[in-house]
């Protein structure tokens, strides 16, 4: 089980307690886990990236194991212990002013 | 007994106040969506129970919500918003071309018949409609063709803001979009005219009479005579008396005729309310005095109406969706303040008191009047 912590905003639309849980068929990517992630809540679809186009929103950011992959190909396959759940997947709503 | 529910839509979540048809007493139930941004919520006229909200942050986009219980449980709906075919591009601040996309929905206004319909208004400006409960949107990009390549954002974004749907036309709508002008159809949505003759923006406009470019803030209308439309202009209030083909300025002894929202009294329709503010680079009122102005004539003569309201050090705005009507056989009036003040009056206007003090800044206003 893949485990993806979303931001407060995000959790109290998909009304998840702070990590949502997804099952990946196949390789583990950013797109695959946002696919699974959106069919699992689809009130989510649109939120984290464009409807149409897939692009990431421009204030979300991905996080793996402490590193930002927001810019990384979205097919790149992620660590072992995102797809083994030993380290969650983190989706981020980038700060912006104070 | 009557009762009346009040939607404010607010900076950080929505909140439903509810009332007997005394209007002394108020319950309050929120935030709802907290920390969202609401720019509008509205309740169906078809069937009240039937709410809609727009939720939106800059971070995670924009969120429908649809309440079929009077805003007691909510769930989220459609929220795909794209344009018909190939959008084109607007004018950018500096006039130069800018590409035509979706931000947020500004306004949200149910069919006068059907609960599954609902008018959206969006920025970039264009209108939606769904048919389905908000599940899914299609727009009308014939208004889109009435010279949207002229269209140029105002301060705040480029909106399309106020929807008027004809309760004796169903195939008439009127819209505002700040900064392009406002438009009407006869067709259901088909086709789109601009109805801007009569405007005058000198400050705004290298051509100040312009067909498309005006910064509207706010239309309103009485039910009862729909072809007579009011207008809160960037300045000046207007007025005019055949569905917007031409506007004659009525601002009469207005302290200010800046402003942002224009409503109509329920059962008079020449009874027009406006907020006089200083001016677009002071959005405050004249002299720290909040004062509501009343014209029982349809303009040109305004009275003050301050009783209840705080004259001295009140320097807040009133955002142009911010003041709406209810139906009672008193009726009342409410608008929200960027400072979270919702005030009230049972009487028209004669008197006022805050019925809620410290909301987040109040976006949108809408009262439904229930049986």
């Amino acid at each position: 089980m893949i485990r993806v912590i979303l931001p407060a905003h995000l959790q109290r639309l998909a009304n998840v307690h702070r990590e949502a849980e997804v099952q990946v068929a196949g390789p583990v990517t950013q797109r695959s886990i946002l696919d699974a992630l959106e069919t699992k809540y689809p009130m989510l679809r649109g939120t984290i990236r464009d409807q149409v186009t897939h692009e990431r929103r421009a204030f979300i950011r991905f996080f793996a194991c402490g590193e930002d992959i927001s810019f990384v190909a979205a097919d790149t396959r992620l660590a072992p212990a995102i797809a083994m759940g030993t380290e969650p997947f983190r989706i981020v709503g980038a700060m912006a002013g104070g | 007994m009557s009762s009346v529910r009040v939607l404010v839509g607010t900076q950080k979540g929505a909140f439903i106040l509810t009332s007997d048809g005394k209007r002394k007493q108020w319950d309050i139930s929120g935030p709802h969506f907290a920390g969202w941004e609401i720019y509008h919520i509205n309740g169906s006229p078809a069937d009240p129970d039937r709410i809609y909200a727009s939720q939106s942050t800059g971070w995670f986009g924009q969120v429908i919500q649809r309440s079929t219980d009077g805003g007691k449980t909510w769930g989220p709906v459609g929220n795909k918003f794209v344009y018909e075919g190939v959008p084109g591009s607007h004018k950018w601040y500096d006039g130069s071309p800018h590409p035509w996309e979706f931000k947020r929905v500004w306004n949200l206004q149910p069919s006068l018949v059907e609960p599954d319909t609902i008018y959206a208004g969006v920025e970039d400006a264009a209108l939606f409609r769904s048919t389905d409960g908000g599940e899914s949107w299609q727009e009308f990009p014939g208004l889109r063709s009435a010279k949207g390549d002229l269209w140029q954002p105002g301060a705040g974004g480029m909106c399309l803001h106020t929807i008027l749907l004809d309760p004796s036309n169903p195939k008439r709508i009127f819209v505002a979009i700040s900064a392009a002008g406002a438009f009407r159809t006869d067709d259901g949505g088909e086709s789109w005219l601009p109805i801007n003759n009569g405007l005058k923006s000198p400050f705004e406009l290298p051509d100040p009479t312009a067909e498309v470019g005006h910064c509207v803030h706010n239309l309103a209308m009485h039910p009862a005579r729909p072809t007579v439309l009011y207008m809160q202009k960037h300045w000046d209030v207007m007025r005019s008396e055949n569905a917007g083909e031409l506007w004659q300025e009525v601002s009469g002894n207005l302290p200010s005729d800046f402003g942002f929202p224009i409503a109509v009294h329920a059962h008079e329709p020449d009874t027009v309310y406006v907020v006089p503010i200083k001016s677009d680079g002071e959005h405050y009122p004249p002299d720290g005095k909040l004062r509501v102005y009343r014209s029982r004539t349809g303009g040109n003569d305004w009275e003050a109406l301050t009783n209840g309201l705080p004259q001295a050090d009140c320097y807040v705005n009133v955002l142009r969706s911010a003041m709406a009507v209810d139906a009672l056989d008193s009726c009342g009036i409410y608008f929200g303040t960027t400072g979270g003040q919702v005030y009230a009056s049972a009487d028209s206007g004669d008197t006022w008191a805050p019925i809620v003090h410290d909301l987040p800044r109040v976006y949108s206003v809408e009262v439904q009047t229930l049986q």
